[in-house]
């Protein structure tokens, strides 16, 4: 069998195990627990074991079933955006921008619309950082201007340009109601509104929730997504600041 | 309460006494410039108290409106009442409703009356102001009435429950669920960026994001639901919003008039986190915490948030600190022991060697430091990483250093915090966790003592010292600068970022140009009431 051929493995390869669970809006009885199993099955577990069944609420009951998955997964069909630059230390970084720039990189950083949780860009730009990892303000070769949280698009664009930044970072948690897609566009859009074409600073969205891939769609240079640090945000600035010098020499 | 007394630390009394003393000392020249001025929002939650309220087509409050006109006319420095109730005498309109309309198409004149017609409005302003007032007191007793009918939650710690939909008729029937699965307090979480804003939205809500906006209708609304399920449940099921950001006073005022029972009310939260003028956020905050006294209503500390920024074990000592602070700035307002809500959370890294001990630690030190305040316990955030499984034995760890150190409030943690809007199962899992914990494991604050000089009392002497040392470093921060922050070393800490890394100098921050300095003539019934401490019930609502 080739080997990029895949199925679940819970004990033992091949077995195709996994484990789920759910709610269905029916009170718990032997009809419910029939449903659980049909639900599965049409998930693709077959057989399904149902494990846990516990009336919940009024009119819910809640499952835990286990089953074997009749799914495969073939590898060669699996398309991911893989890093294209390579992972550079804080060092590193310095150094490259030294070269390439001749002088400190500029990162403006904001959560923008009604979004409050600055834990994200707070994780990157922040000395403290993350996962053991400092974060953007301890780069010796960028400044780090953070404005922090519910910052208006147009008062993004002035500060970005009164900073002159090379790059501009937003991040959005809140995804009720697509906010932060909305948010996101009305951004990109704002810059390429206010820029001369060729001159819009690197333009960066980070948040848990952004799709992979979206880039073009949301009108932004590059998405960073849940447990990103702040090593892999610089090195990608670095790179990117590289190859848009080698284009407009 | 169930349980007996939390297991000692042997904490040094002079220690305590010092911290104490010096939280006095930091906080003294704040409340002074708190007591000089006044703001937009003050006036506005004036107004509100008056009986002012609805808005125009466009949905801007009428107090907004009044506010407005009489800021422009004759300034904020003498209070609004006395020209708005001089108007009022003088026939431009027949109620503050009307006079607000025609002030807002500019048909008012106002003016600063003089000798006996300023008395005149002053008492005028005074029996419109002393109408909300009554209706709060009133609030007071029916929640009174209610806890003595219907009771008090059997045991400690008291299930706190977050609903937020966005959709007020959503979070109705999943508020009534929440109660009937177990919980005693809902907190209904406001729409993201309602903090920003410098007006109260009107009527009952359905679109908020991440939350749902806080009304006087949603109030109203939420605060009627849960009276139902109280009495089918036959325990007071207590409800919970925010009295902070722009419009802090307002949202307090309605509070007390719609009986909220619990509200969050931190004393740096805004300023840090929101960026909102340091100034402006004194103010505001001296105002809602005395509505809050009269309401009997428990606030809620946000002590939790310095542990979401900064490292929970560093920084563990900023969570006292602030809890100093915000225990002094309450009692200053008016509020008794058992309406300090004072947060701490279980924040640090598990990574982290002996990262549980250092919780209970923690833990104790808060509780026993307050030890008549119903504390408020606040599950993990940071470190859920979306593992559930992780998760759910994380928040069980968490109950169960609730359960040892005799907490008063508990915030329940979901397992699929950072992951998802809670699922129902979720709920249904976290109150589970819970209950198992607490049944199995509540008695131990009888069985449960930290050695002496162990590692536990050890670390708990560290933190308090830590924090006598800050509140030191803050007490003499002689940095101290011009205008607003002069003679008040707390603002001019604030300014240098020591709190949460963050810098918030006194003369920026958002909402700055809604503050007035009170000219000597200032006046404002509901201050003057809030002040004298009028006829307050003596007894208490009942505590965790």
């Amino acid at each position: 069998m080739s080997s990029s051929i895949i199925r679940p493995y819970g004990d033992t390869t091949g077995d195709g195990m996994v484990q789920v669970s759910f709610t269905l809006p029916i009170p718990h009885d032997k009809k419910a627990e029939g449903a659980a199993l049909q639900l599965a099955r049409k998930m693709g577990l077959e057989p399904a074991m149902l494990v846990h069944a516990k009336s919940m609420g009024e009119g819910f009951t809640f499952f835990v079933v286990y089953g074997s998955s009749t799914h495969l997964v073939n590898l060669d069909d699996v398309h991911v955006t893989e890093r294209e630059y390579p992972l550079l230390s804080a060092k590193d970084v310095n150094l490259a921008i030294k070269k390439t720039l001749r002088r400190k990189l500029v990162v403006v950083g904001a959560c923008i619309g009604t979004d409050a949780h600055t834990v994200g860009i707070d994780a990157i730009l922040n000395i403290k950082g993350f996962a053991g990892e400092k974060g953007l303000e301890y780069y010796r070769e960028i400044t780090v201007v953070n404005l922090g949280a519910q910052v208006l698009v147009p008062e993004l664009v002035e500060q970005a340009r009164a900073e002159k930044a090379d790059a501009v970072l937003v991040s959005q948690v809140v995804t009720q109601k697509d906010a932060h897609i909305h948010n996101t566009t009305q951004m990109s859009a704002a810059f390429r509104e206010a820029y001369p074409a060729g001159t819009v600073p690197v333009l960066i969205a980070g948040g848990p929730r952004f799709e992979d891939g979206s880039e073009a769609a949301l009108g932004v240079d590059r998405i960073f997504g849940r447990g990103t640090t702040p090593g892999e945000v610089a090195s990608y600035l670095v790179h990117e600041m590289t190859t848009r010098k080698g284009m407009h020499p | 309460m169930s349980t007996t007394t939390p297991a000692t630390l042997e904490l040094d009394p002079a220690v305590v006494r010092r911290a104490r003393s010096l939280a006095r000392r930091a906080a003294a020249p704040v409340v002074k410039i708190a007591k000089s001025h006044t703001t937009v929002s003050v006036e506005r939650a004036t107004l509100r108290l008056a009986g002012l309220s609805g808005a125009d087509h466009e949905r801007v409050p009428w107090v907004n409106h009044l506010v407005d006109a009489v800021r422009r006319e004759v300034g904020l420095e003498h209070g609004v009442t006395t020209p708005v109730y001089d108007a009022l005498r003088r026939g431009e309109a027949p109620d503050l409703i009307t006079l607000a309309q025609k002030a807002a198409s500019g048909n008012v004149a106002f003016r600063l009356p003089t000798g006996r017609e300023a008395v005149a409005a002053r008492r005028a302003a005074a029996r419109g102001v002393g109408v909300g007032l009554r209706t709060i007191d009133a609030s007071r007793r029916t929640r009174e009435r209610l806890v003595k009918r219907l009771g008090d939650p059997k045991t400690t710690p008291w299930i706190y429950l977050i609903v937020a939909t966005g959709d007020i008729y959503e979070d109705i029937p999943q508020a009534q669920a929440a109660a009937r699965a177990g919980a005693d307090v809902i907190a209904v979480i406001r729409s993201t960026g309602q903090s920003l804003l410098d007006y109260v939205p009107e009527g009952a809500t359905r679109e908020g994001f991440a939350g749902t906006y806080a009304t006087q209708e949603n109030f109203r609304l939420m605060r009627a639901a849960l009276d139902d399920v109280s009495k089918e449940l036959g325990r007071y099921v207590r409800l919970t919003n925010y009295a902070s950001g722009l419009c802090m006073p307002e949202i307090a005022a309605l509070a007390g008039m719609e009986r909220l029972d619990m509200m969050l009310n931190d004393s740096m939260y805004g300023i840090l986190f929101r960026d909102i003028n340091p100034v402006r956020t004194f103010v505001d905050q001296r105002f809602s915490r005395q509505v809050h006294a009269r309401a009997g209503i428990i606030i809620n500390t946000g002590e939790d948030n310095y542990l979401t920024t900064a490292d929970a074990v560093e920084a563990a000592h900023t969570v006292t600190v602030s809890q100093l602070l915000n225990e002094r700035f309450a009692k200053e307002a008016g509020l008794r022991d058992w309406q300090l809500g004072l947060g701490h959370a279980f924040e640090i890294n598990p990574d982290l060697p002996d990262s549980f001990r250092m919780e209970l630690a923690h833990a104790m030190l808060a509780r026993r430091l307050f030890p008549n305040a119903p504390l408020k316990w606040m599950p993990p955030t940071k470190h859920m990483t979306g593992d559930v499984f992780r998760g759910y034995l994380l928040d069980g760890f968490f109950n169960l250093v609730g359960a040892m150190t005799g907490q008063s409030i508990l915030l329940v943690g979901m397992m699929t915090e950072a992951v998802v809007t809670p699922f129902l199962s979720d709920r249904d899992l976290a109150l589970q966790n819970v209950r198992y914990v607490m049944s199995a494991a509540s008695g131990l604050t009888e069985d449960f003592h930290p050695p002496r000089d162990g590692f536990i009392q050890t670390r708990a002497r560290q933190v308090l010292s830590e924090a006598v040392d800050l509140l030191e470093r803050i007490v003499n921060d002689t940095a101290s600068g011009t205008g607003h922050t002069a003679g008040a070393p707390l603002l001019s800490a604030i300014g240098d970022g020591t709190f949460g890394l963050m810098k918030r100098p006194a003369h920026k921050g958002k909402g700055l140009d809604g503050v007035a300095e009170r000219a000597a003539d200032y006046d404002n019934p509901a201050i003057t009431a809030l002040d004298a401490g009028v006829a307050v019930p003596a007894g208490r609502t009942g505590r965790p």
